[in-house]
């Protein structure tokens, strides 16, 4: 039982940390796009906007089990298999990006306007705008986002394992319910669940040092404005 | 050192239109302060962001130090390379101070350079030198949110020079401080203004702001520069609302049969102890009821209040004095004397009690 344990363990963290990987990869820029073409932001474009929405939009809205099944040639294509970790981390990957990009977005909304336009009347550009301003502000919002992403993605890893995918989800499928071996599936599920509360505990810790330094003891009027940094961590309990 | 000639800003929100200024003609002289005084919604704001194009104005242009922005504008939403090259030699702060909380105070202040390219050496030093000049040279490994209001506007001025600004432009940069700090922040700006001989624009609802350190000021109201100019040719015009509101006079008269006279010092004859003269020459009493004065290079400006015993007709005589000496002189109505001083200049074509000599404008 431990050997499988392990093996399937090690196949479950291979499929989140890649599909996280190309997730945030591939996510932030379509988040920070998503938010400059929004109408009054920078690069405002009201066709590209709409345009990636809706494309954003279909993917977020696709049952992730149907998902794998629409994406088999696509994988099989990609990977040169359609079945096991990596085959599930096509599917995986492409399921995260429309939702991760959408937290990007969420994350850059609110960072104070102010700060985009003192920025600009220091003659920044685009450039500026998102790599000095935008991405660092919402950093600790940003990571919440990650946590909120690894938590969704071993989740949907397990969906992934139990057609096929391997993994834990795989092993309590197969083993634990298929063959009645509950002591296994208990197992499986208590790991899951240790995995989970690890990445959150992980994740808050370090939103809360990224945020401890951005300022909830911030003084005086602007108080309000600055502890918006702090939110984040209600974005994650919330997703 | 600023001009703008005809600014017009309409804001079109599906149908409507809201003219947020409506042909602002501005002249800032080089190395003055200028305050641009007005209720929030008179377009005073729209107007400071129309100075570094943050805001493209409908019409009109708008010219720094020479050059003329609106020309540098480019399409959409995006500034040309030009219009950058521009901004980053014109500084500005904020009401709320806009500093970016993921960096430390140095940090901050290195931001305008590090768009400037500046290598990482030099904006470290320079960074230093800005943070001593405004007085904060051991905050610099600090977050902004371990610093006071005050101190954050003090980062936020140093980040504001990094460019090595002719210009600045201040958007109610004292309005989230407290009194005392205000005056701290006011100084700064005095001093930056003397020593670098930095231009200041300001824009503030606070007439105290505009008393401490502006050396010309403007008043919007509906989006129009109502009134404008020096502090001393704002009082050396008859019924200027600017003039009213920076020296403000009040006082009620003793009795009824009394004359309440407002003068108005300005220009060469403040130097001279009127008052004593008047009250020597025609042996009158006269009594003070109030006084707004200020000393601008070593003359006399303001407004005082006096009242002469003795109804206007037997007072002629002692007013004339007073407008041989070169002073402006307003009889007050004795009358509506009581609500005189602070009222918005709109009513002051109430009319004037029977007298030959009474003023346009006065009452």
């Amino acid at each position: 039982m431990q050997p499988l344990l392990y093996d399937n363990t090690l196949d479950t963290l291979f499929m989140v940390w890649w599909s996280t990987f190309y997730a945030v990869l591939i996510g932030i820029p379509v988040g920070v796009l998503l938010h400059l073409t929004q109408r009054g932001a920078v690069l405002q474009n009201v066709v590209v906007n709409k345009v990636l929405g809706a494309i954003v939009n279909i993917g977020r809205s696709f049952p992730f089990l149907i998902l794998i099944v629409v994406l088999i040639p696509f994988t099989r294509l990609l990977v040169g298999v359609s079945i096991g970790p990596t085959g599930a981390v096509v599917p995986l990957a492409l399921a995260a990006i429309p939702f991760f990009a959408r937290l990007v977005e969420a994350a850059l909304r609110e960072v104070d306007h102010g700060l985009v336009e003192a920025a600009h009347a220091m003659g920044g550009g685009t450039w500026t705008i998102v790599f000095k301003v935008l991405l660092p502000q919402a950093l600790p919002a940003l990571i919440a986002g990650v946590t909120t992403l690894v938590i969704q993605l071993i989740g949907y890893s397990a969906i992934a394992g139990a057609v096929g995918g391997g993994g834990l989800g795989n092993l309590a499928y197969t083993y634990g319910y298929q063959q009645y071996e509950t002591s296994l599936m208990i197992a499986t599920v208590v790991e899951l669940i240790l995995l989970v509360t690890l990445v959150q505990i992980l994740g808050d810790v370090v939103v809360r040092r990224l945020a401890r330094r951005g300022g909830r003891a911030s003084s005086f009027r602007v108080g309000l404005r600055r502890t918006r940094t702090e939110e984040p961590v209600a974005v994650t309990e919330a997703a | 050192m600023i001009t703008t000639t005809g600014l017009t800003k309409v804001y079109r929100s599906g149908d409507r239109e809201v003219t947020a200024l409506d042909g602002v003609d501005l002249h800032v002289r080089e190395g003055e302060v200028y305050g641009v005084i007005g209720q929030s919604g008179a377009g005073k704001s729209t107007l400071i962001r129309c100075l570094n194009l943050l805001e493209r104005p409908t019409s009109g242009t708008v010219t720094v130090a020479g050059q003329e922005l609106t020309s540098l504008a480019g399409r959409g939403q995006r500034a040309s390379a030009p219009l950058r090259a521009a901004r980053s030699h014109i500084g500005m702060v904020f009401q709320h101070f806009n500093l970016l909380s993921s960096r430390t105070v140095q940090d901050n202040v290195e931001l305008p350079l590090e768009i400037l390219k500046v290598d990482r050496r030099e904006r470290s030093r320079k960074a230093l030198e800005l943070l001593d000049l405004v007085g904060l040279a051991d905050k610099a490994k600090a977050y902004p949110a371990q610093l006071s209001g005050g101190q954050k506007q003090r980062v936020g001025i140093a980040r504001a020079l990094a460019g090595d600004p002719k210009v600045l432009l201040s958007d109610e940069a004292t309005s989230a401080l407290d009194p005392e700090t205000t005056r701290s922040i006011l100084q700064l700006l005095r001093d930056l203004n003397r020593k670098l001989g930095l231009t200041i624009v300001l824009i503030t609802h606070e007439m105290d702001v505009v008393k401490t350190i502006c050396d010309s000021a403007a008043l919007m109201k509906n989006g129009r520069v109502v009134e404008q100019g020096t502090v001393a040719e704002l009082l050396a015009t008859p019924g200027s609302e600017l003039a009213r509101e920076l020296f403000p006079v009040g006082g009620e008269p003793s009795a009824d049969d009394r004359t309440v006279v407002d003068i108005t010092f300005h220009g060469a004859a403040a130097t001279r102890p009127v008052i004593s003269e008047l009250s020597r020459t025609y042996n009158v009493d006269i009594s003070i009821l109030g006084a707004a004065m200020d000393t601008v290079g070593g003359k006399q400006v303001g407004r005082m209040r006096i009242e002469l015993p003795g109804r206007f007709e037997e007072n002629v005589v002692p007013i004339g004095f007073l407008r041989e000496q070169g002073l402006q002189v307003d009889v007050a109505d004795v009358a509506g004397a009581a609500d005189a001083t602070a009222e918005a200049v709109d009513d002051a074509v109430t009319p004037a009690p029977a007298g030959a000599l009474q003023k346009e404008g006065a009452k």
